[in-house]
């Protein structure tokens, strides 16, 4: 087989409870600032009315608006100016999502059971749907290449990236915009999660912590634009990083529960790895999944023994989610967002909350304040950003930071 | 039920254009949707909102034949009488 095309990112954007922005997510973060508050992470700063004319926001649901917001984000730093600098049937669009337009359901449920289902929106199907958040970005920006939605749980944005990767190396596209959004916050959803007591009690995200009771829900959004290496190049656009390796597996297990040896995970990390070509010991960060559940931290911390060996007790890995919640869907996204500015400001952002060491989970969780981050192979610093997911799925995104 | 005058049924049709997203003082009788960028799934909207207010019921081939706001409120204010 012929080398790989390589892929790089040239633009980031990201809505979520830290603020409106990319570069706000990581400065917030790294502050140490928790946007947590009455159980949930919400996204209070966006308002609408500053990025979309009434008729595009009452035809979006929340999570498509947060996607669009940071996609204009992510094409804006990508210098894309208005139109893709490829041919559009060049350019793909892969937005995941785990629930979809939710608030839109639930709106045209109310008017249904109230009013009878001739009440009911025209414009219900066309905002609940899945792929309703890839039709608008593709639409919003003119791309005309493979878009569609990608579906997997809280694996879904970096299911979604992997795949945007792999439309580029294949040769099927040239540039493709990537990412992931959710807007579930709402009483129902909320409800659906703490019935199957996967909610901390007392809305407290302490990833890896003895204490941890649960997740926290949150919402948001994040773009990346991705790019065919070369192509990037000739244009003379900024590369702020690679997208250097993708993983993904099943665990085959359980509904909800991940697979307790945490091979299933390890080999996703492995995967991703091998198709990044970089041995363990090239990691300097993990960008853990880092859900504040008993079962994941524990079952991730053995992952990443398993597939980084000795390596594992050397680099910082730390969870956003302590900082802004679970953003379900999103989550894989924001954090390839936050893994790459955190690979590219040589910080190791800190797991908030973290008090109360665990004796079986003895790996550096950066407990609640930032450090320098210490790049371990002299060239392009590498980081791994995990995502796991309620049905199993695994993925692992290998992120190089800028040349 | 009480007449509804045609002026009523303009200014209740331009409110619920206007909170399709078209600027309310950009919508006068003679605009097409088109122009207004009033699409067929607004129209729908104006149609749940119409046999609300006045009990007219709009039917998918009477919205094809409109074109304008003026044509609308014709058709609902004679159907309303």
């Amino acid at each position: 087989m012929s080398e790989k095309r390589r892929v790089v990112i040239t633009g980031i954007g990201a809505v979520t409870p830290l603020g409106v922005g990319a570069r706000r997510l990581h400065e917030r973060w790294v502050a140490g600032v928790c946007a947590i508050s009455d159980r949930a992470g919400r996204a209070n700063e966006y308002d609408a009315a500053e990025h979309l004319s009434v008729k595009e926001a009452r035809r979006l649901d929340r999570s498509a608006q947060l996607a669009v917001v940071a996609s204009d984000e992510a094409v804006a730093e990508a210098g894309w100016e208005g139109e893709p600098p490829y041919d559009s049937f060049r350019v793909g669009c892969i937005v995941a999502t785990g629930i979809g337009g939710i608030q839109t359901v639930e709106i045209g449920h109310d008017a249904f059971r109230e009013r009878g289902w001739e009440r009911i929106s025209p414009l219900a199907i066309p905002m609940y749907m899945p792929n309703a958040s890839a039709a608008a970005v593709s639409m919003r920006h003119g791309l005309r290449g493979e878009t569609y939605g990608i579906v997997s749980a809280c694996a879904s944005g970096g299911n979604a990236i992997g795949a945007a990767a792999r439309m580029i190396q294949y040769g099927d596209a040239d540039a493709v915009l990537a990412g992931g959004t959710e807007a579930s916050v709402t009483e129902f959803g909320f409800g659906c999660f703490d019935t199957m007591q996967a909610l901390s009690p007392g809305g407290n995200s302490r990833p890896f912590d003895a204490r941890r009771d649960g997740f926290v829900m949150g919402e948001g959004a994040a773009m990346l634009v991705l790019e065919e290496a070369e192509a990037a190049k000739a244009r003379g656009a900024t590369i702020l990083g690679e997208l250097a390796g993708y993983g993904s597996t099943a665990d085959a297990h359980h509904l909800t529960a991940p697979e307790p040896t945490g091979r299933p995970a390890s080999m996703a990390i492995t995967l991703a790895l091998k198709d990044a070509g970089i041995a363990p010991e090239g990691v300097s960060y993990v960008n853990a999944h880092g859900t504040s559940t008993q079962l994941n931290d524990a079952a991730e911390t053995v992952a990443l023994k398993l597939a980084l060996g000795e390596h594992a007790y050397k680099i910082p890995v730390s969870s956003l989610k302590s900082s802004i919640g679970h953003l379900l869907g999103a989550a894989g996204a924001v954090e390839a967002v936050a893994t790459l500015q955190a690979l590219n400001d040589l910080v190791a952002p800190p797991t908030l909350g973290y008090e109360v060491p665990d004796p079986e989970l003895d790996l550096d969780y950066v407990p609640n304040v930032a450090r320098p981050l210490v790049n371990v192979n002299g060239g392009a610093p590498v980081g791994i950003s995990n995502s796991f997911a309620f049905g199993g799925h695994n993925v692992t995104l290998v992120i190089k930071g800028a040349e | 039920m009480s007449t509804v005058t045609k002026e009523q049924v303009q200014d209740r049709v331009i409110e619920a254009l206007a909170s399709f997203g078209p600027d309310a003082d950009s919508i006068t009788p003679d605009k097409t949707f088109e122009e207004l960028d009033i699409d067929s799934l607004d129209l729908v909207e104006l149609a749940q909102i119409v046999e609300d207010d006045y009990g007219v019921v709009l039917k998918g081939e009477d919205m094809k034949e409109l074109k304008t706001v003026g044509d609308a409120v014709e058709l609902i204010s004679s159907r309303a009488a």
